[in-house]
């Protein structure tokens, strides 16, 4: 017990916290995005997994990991656009079209992994690249403090300056008013002449965009190759994530940390012999005890609320 | 002669199920005028308000603005011709502040930012210039419903609204806010704006309207000057008068009492009290119907005795059994039968097959169920076809879905359910409104068969000719409250009835508490 809290209490788990949680928020500010524009995102999974694989295969075709980047983002944004198309357009069910294109993205990136590099599993056969990591001056050099949050993958870092971005985009500008009106209450976004709609693609781009920044993290920074369902359910801990942190672009960030730290926990506890399955399901667990803590509480809230209103 | 600000000709309106809810409404507004668009709920106004604003294409019919014909296709256009609406479910987004709902689709900006203070700024202004003060700072849904109607207000004027709709502005309101609404119309006129009020409220329209329209059944049925009619005018060219119906009824012979409500109190959050200690009884063998204009309260008293909605306190007992707060379906198994208001809501699934929703209160019953978990299918389609045969409701089979059948007809799938579940007490809301004639008149005689037969009726309806033909005893309903209690129906008159119904007139507590008899 005492070796696995001397594993734990280092300057490298913060590190490794901060490195995993990456991918994650990226995920979780494209679902809070739409989900406050009133789309359920379930297809961030697909989302980042199609984003990675694109980011590895045009970064090996081009060598040139920028346009790698573009392509993984972009064909981020063009899956949601996909699922914008059905759900917005021909009206089938949100969650329906969500687990189609999740499936979708499973088997085509492991059928065109098959055509691109001739392997089922991994792209390791493709020389892909990978974004550099930063070294941040003087507070690369501070004991501590140094080790812990210098030294990120650029993404990572690009990732906290989203979180100020999308915090600034939804509080502070008209179409973030827009979005979150249209979220609430259409009826009342459409009477006063703003198109719910085109909101609400707005929305799953800029969600697309994200949970592709999310996906090329993944690929191009975190490893260096991609791998047949790499996101193993990171799309869906990023909308959990993002409930938890009671739909905000702060509180999402926290609950990305929340499951950032289980997942780097649960790296360390396998490098303590624990049961690698059992090591794995961690996360999962706290994503249920999670939501289930904050189902509770929303309850408990709402009861008080209609008590209060009784008078 | 002046040029009305707006006239409607000869509007249709056919919803795509069929309900013709205009039936070619003629409707003209002068400009600077206070005008109430009166009617019964069901009437068409809303309808007509909504073909106005935009938010439905009339089947047929012409507008014209100022004068000029008009093209409303999206409350946009309605807006950027100078109208706008305040609907009867707000249109707000309760966790914005007040200001960013009221500049919503037109934000002010510094740089690509929204700027708050302008929207605090602007919000301010405007309701000082009309008089309407908002808090601008604070979020909606921490507001009051009189001030959320006065954001929808400023939001309209905001707009550059000259002529504003309200539909049922006081239904939600204290006599307190009504009256600020009041004082604030008034303002609004003088400084030059044309004001259409939707109600059913005839006091209000004495109080504050010029002119009225009155609509019913979808159809014009009057136009006066406010000071030259009295609310008993206004209210028989409200409701008119039916087609005499033929009801065979011999007086009741009552025996025990089956149900007994008691003190019933309820009020829905963040509104004021609907139901105001409601007490009364019924017996076997007898009909007690309760009338009143409809929003009175009656729709909630009848949902909390047959458990679709929880009230606050009070006591419901159904032969002594205590069925306050009870599930639907610990109610029904107390032997009551229920015909809803709403059918195509509560009383059907309008999917599922006749003979579905003929068993859908006994399906897990015998004959109907075989062991726990499997049902009798061959059973439940006998039980149909022998219903559609003595229920006369018009279809091919039993195997029909029930969407299909016209209003009439539905109506009869859902009488033939509940008058068939042999119960000792029957509750009818509305049971004939919106069907034709000969199915109304079948079923008010099915009502009185069932109370022949010893069922304990309780019937609620807002058509005084239904009320006053079947009941044997009457209460009146009137802002959440037992204002007239008759346990004879001889000698009554509908004018008398009408002064109840409209709060002029009120019994004595002693009197009213006689409606609980023993
Ligand atoms: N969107 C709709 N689709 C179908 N029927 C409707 C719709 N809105 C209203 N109706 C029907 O049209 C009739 C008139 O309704 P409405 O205009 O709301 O009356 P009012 O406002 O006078 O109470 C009613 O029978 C109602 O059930
Ligand atoms: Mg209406």
């Amino acid at each position: 017990m005492n070796e696995i809290l001397k594993g734990i209490l280092t300057p490298a788990f913060v590190y490794s916290i901060i490195r995993v949680t990456t991918p994650i928020l990226f995920a979780a500010l494209g679902a809070l995005i739409t989900d406050l524009a009133g789309v359920i995102n379930i297809a961030l999974e697909g989302i980042m997994l199609t984003a990675a694989f694109f980011g590895v295969l045009v970064s090996a075709f081009t060598q040139n990991m920028w346009l790698g980047l573009l392509a993984g983002v972009l064909s981020g944004v063009g899956i949601a656009l996909i699922l914008g198309y059905f759900s917005l357009n021909l009206k089938t069910d949100l969650i329906l079209a969500g687990i189609a294109i999740n499936l979708l993205a499973s088997g085509g990136t492991i059928f065109l992994l098959y055509i691109f590099a001739g392997d089922k599993g991994t792209s390791s056969s493709l020389k892909s690249l990978v974004l550099p990591n930063i070294n941040i001056p003087i507070l690369k050099d501070i004991p501590i403090l140094g080790p812990m949050f210098s030294g990120h993958h650029i993404l990572t870092y690009i990732a906290i300056i989203s979180v100020v971005i999308v915090h600034y985009f939804l509080y502070h500008t008209p179409l973030g008013l827009r979005l979150r009106a249209v979220g609430e209450n259409p009826d009342a976004a459409d009477s006063v002449g703003i198109s719910v709609i085109k909101i609400k693609y707005i929305a799953l781009m800029l969600s697309g965009i994200f949970a592709g920044l999310g996906g090329v993290h993944l690929s191009m920074g975190y490893v260096s190759w991609f791998a047949r369902d790499m996101t193993s359910g990171r799309g869906f801990i990023a909308l959990a994530a993002e409930t938890l942190g009671g739909r905000t672009a702060i509180g999402t960030t926290l609950g990305s940390l929340v499951f950032g730290a289980a997942d780097a926990l649960s790296y360390s506890l396998q490098a303590f012999r624990m049961p690698s399955e059992f090591a794995q399901s961690f996360p999962f667990i706290i994503t249920i005890l999670a939501l289930g803590f904050y189902a509770q509480q929303q309850i408990s809230r709402a009861k008080k609320r209609k008590a209060a209103s009784r008078r | 002669m002046e040029t009305p600000i707006l006239e409607m000709r000869d509007i249709v309106k056919i919803y795509p199920n069929g309900v013709m809810a205009n039936k070619g409404v003629n409707f003209k507004v002068m400009p600077g005028e206070i005008h109430a668009l009166l009617g019964e709920n069901g009437a068409g106004k809303t309808t007509l308000m909504n073909i106005l604003f935009g938010l439905q294409a009339p089947t047929s019919g012409e507008i014209f603005y100022k004068g000029k014909k008009v093209k409303i296709a999206s409350p946009h256009d309605a807006i950027r011709l100078g109208i706008g609406m305040v609907h009867q479910h707000f249109m707000l987004v309760p966790s914005l502040t007040v200001a960013e709902n009221i500049v919503l689709g037109m934000e002010p900006k510094r740089g690509v930012f929204f700027s708050k203070e302008d929207a605090y700024r602007i919000t301010k202004e405007i309701g000082e210039k009309y008089g309407l003060e908002v808090p601008p700072k604070e979020r909606v849904q921490d507001l009051p419903v009189g001030i959320r109607q006065r954001i929808e207000i400023l939001k309209t004027l905001l707009r550059g609204a000259e002529l504003l709709v309200l539909d049922e502005p006081t239904a939600v309101l204290t006599p307190q806010e009504t009256e600020e609404l009041f004082d604030a119309l008034k303002k609004l006129v003088s400084q030059g704006k044309t004001i259409i009020f939707i109600t059913h409220k005839l006091r209000e329209v004495k109080e504050i309207g010029d002119r009225i329209t009155v609509l019913r059944n979808g159809k014009n049925a009057g136009e006066a000057l406010v000071k030259d009619v009295t609310e008993e005018d206004m209210s028989r060219m409200m409701v008119g008068r039916d087609v005499e119906l033929i009801i065979h009824k011999t007086p009741s012979k009552p025996g025990e009492v089956i149900l007994h409500v008691e003190n019933i109190e309820y009020t829905p959050p963040g509104h004021n009290k609907l139901l105001k200690g409601i007490s009364f009884s019924v017996r076997e063998g007898e009909i007690l119907g309760i009338a009143g204009v409809e929003g009175n309260g009656q729709r909630e008293l009848i949902e909390i005795l047959t458990g679709l909605r929880e009230g606050d306190s009070g006591s419901v007992k159904v032969r002594g059994k205590e069925l306050f707060g009870a599930t639907p379906r610990e109610i029904r198994l107390a032997s009551v039968a229920h015909i809803p208001e709403d059918r195509m809501a509560r009383g059907v699934a309008a999917l599922a097959s006749i003979e579905e929703n003929l068993v859908v209160d006994r399906y897990f019953l015998p004959p109907f169920s075989k062991g726990k978990f499997s049902i009798d299918v061959k059973k439940i389609h006998e039980n149909g076809e022998k219903l559609v045969k003595e229920f006369g409701i018009k279809a091919k089979s039993s195997v029909v879905p029930v969407e299909m059948l016209s209003g009439g007809n539905i109506q009869k799938v859902v009488v033939a359910r509940e008058f068939t579940s042999n119960a000792k007490l029957i509750i009818a809301n509305q049971p004939t409104r919106g069907i034709d004639v000969g199915a109304t008149e079948f079923i008010r005689n099915r009502l009185v068969d069932e109370r022949d037969r010893g069922a304990a009726v309780l019937l609620v309806s807002a058509d005084l000719m239904e009320v006053m033909q079947l009941s044997d005893r009457l209460i009146v309903m009137y802002e959440g409250e037992i204002v007239g209690y008759f346990d004879s129906l001889d000698g009554l008159t509908e004018q008398e009835l009408g002064k109840y119904m409209l709060g002029i007139k009120k019994d004595a507590p002693e009197k009213i508490k006689e409606a609980v008899v023993s």
